[in-house]
């Protein structure tokens, strides 16, 4: 831990805003979790429905992508654009991403039985 | 300063996962590990869907036959509240609530256990039916890709407990935030990994 680390002491209307923002912030998260449930229950919904598989596929896949999006951005704090090195990490992460989407053409594309 | 210095909720910095130079490293470090899990990850999906329903024997099990949805929706549900009580955890952590963040940490071990034990229960299962490990190309991909998310939900379980009992009663400090922080950033990442199975598993799966 650097010698020369130091905070300042919140102002008491500071504080307050703080608090009241942190709680802003939770709420929207709750909201975030309650679109995560929903989505959860239109997908597992249309497989039981029993739509033709060609139309669901890509339905619950899209389903999937924007729930990951949510925890990455709600729950992991990407939105947070002051967070140190964020650029670092969404490098890091959009790059796994990236290589991750590779594995799946190649494999697929490769691997035959 | 000390790395044990004790904070008031009025001198608790806004964010005190990356106030220190300590803290700033965990965040950057977690999150780079979580890439490189990603492609671990992708590797071992790649593999189950170029392989499924596929082998040379155990041709009598496939995806449609096997896997059952009401097991792995209450999975779904499980592990996706206990992402949103690590949410809490963070959010009383903001706050400098030292009970709260160990109080909702404890939620989220408690949530994960249950996972890992309806996790546990059908695979014994899947062994009891005759679909093992060795049975086939297609429950070898599948018990890799389930069973590495599996690890990763008994380390984060081993990771949580841990820090939970070293840090009962030691309040919260710049030294411990940034490892709670870390943990629920993990955490959450095995919940991301968790929607892709059951969508591309267990979804896609039954139908076929």
């Amino acid at each position: 831990m650097a010698h020369g680390t130091h905070f300042e002491t919140r102002s008491q209307a500071q504080y307050e805003y703080d608090r009241a923002q942190n709680a802003k912030k939770m709420r929207k998260q709750v909201t975030q979790f309650a679109i995560m449930i929903l989505l959860t229950f239109v997908a597992f919904a249309a497989v039981i429905a029993d739509f033709a598989p060609n139309f669901i596929k890509p339905v619950i896949l899209l389903l999937a992508g924007v729930q990951v999006v949510q925890q990455l951005y709600a729950f992991m704090h990407l939105d947070e654009k002051d967070a140190p090195h964020n650029g670092v990490i969404q490098f890091f992460i959009w790059g796994g991403g990236f290589i991750a989407f590779t594995f799946f053409v190649a494999f697929l594309t490769i691997i035959w039985w | 300063m000390d790395i044990n210095q004790k904070f008031t909720p009025q001198s608790w910095p806004q964010h005190s996962e990356t106030a220190t130079m300590e803290g700033k490293n965990k965040f950057v470090g977690i999150w780079i590990f979580l890439a490189s899990d990603t492609v671990l990850f992708a590797s071992v999906f790649a593999t189950y869907l170029a392989l499924k329903d596929q082998g040379p024997a155990g041709m009598e099990f496939t995806a449609k036959g096997l896997f059952e949805l009401p097991l792995a929706f209450m999975m779904t549900m499980l592990l996706l509240t206990s992402s949103l009580t690590s949410v809490y955890a963070m959010y009383h952590m903001k706050n400098h609530n030292a009970k709260g963040v160990i109080t909702w940490m404890a939620m989220t071990v408690i949530l994960g256990l249950g996972f890992l034990g309806l996790e546990i229960y059908e695979f014994v299962h899947y062994v009891h039916l005759g679909f093992g490990y060795t049975q086939s190309a297609f429950s070898s991909a599948f018990f890799t890709l389930v069973g590495t998310h599996g690890l990763h939900v008994v380390i984060g379980l081993i990771w949580i407990t841990g820090l939970l009992i070293r840090n009962a009663k030691r309040g919260l400090n710049l030294y411990n935030a940034p490892k709670f922080f870390a943990a629920s950033l993990y955490w959450h990442f095995i919940d991301v990994v968790w929607v892709f199975i059951f969508t591309v598993v267990y979804l896609m799966g039954v139908l076929g």
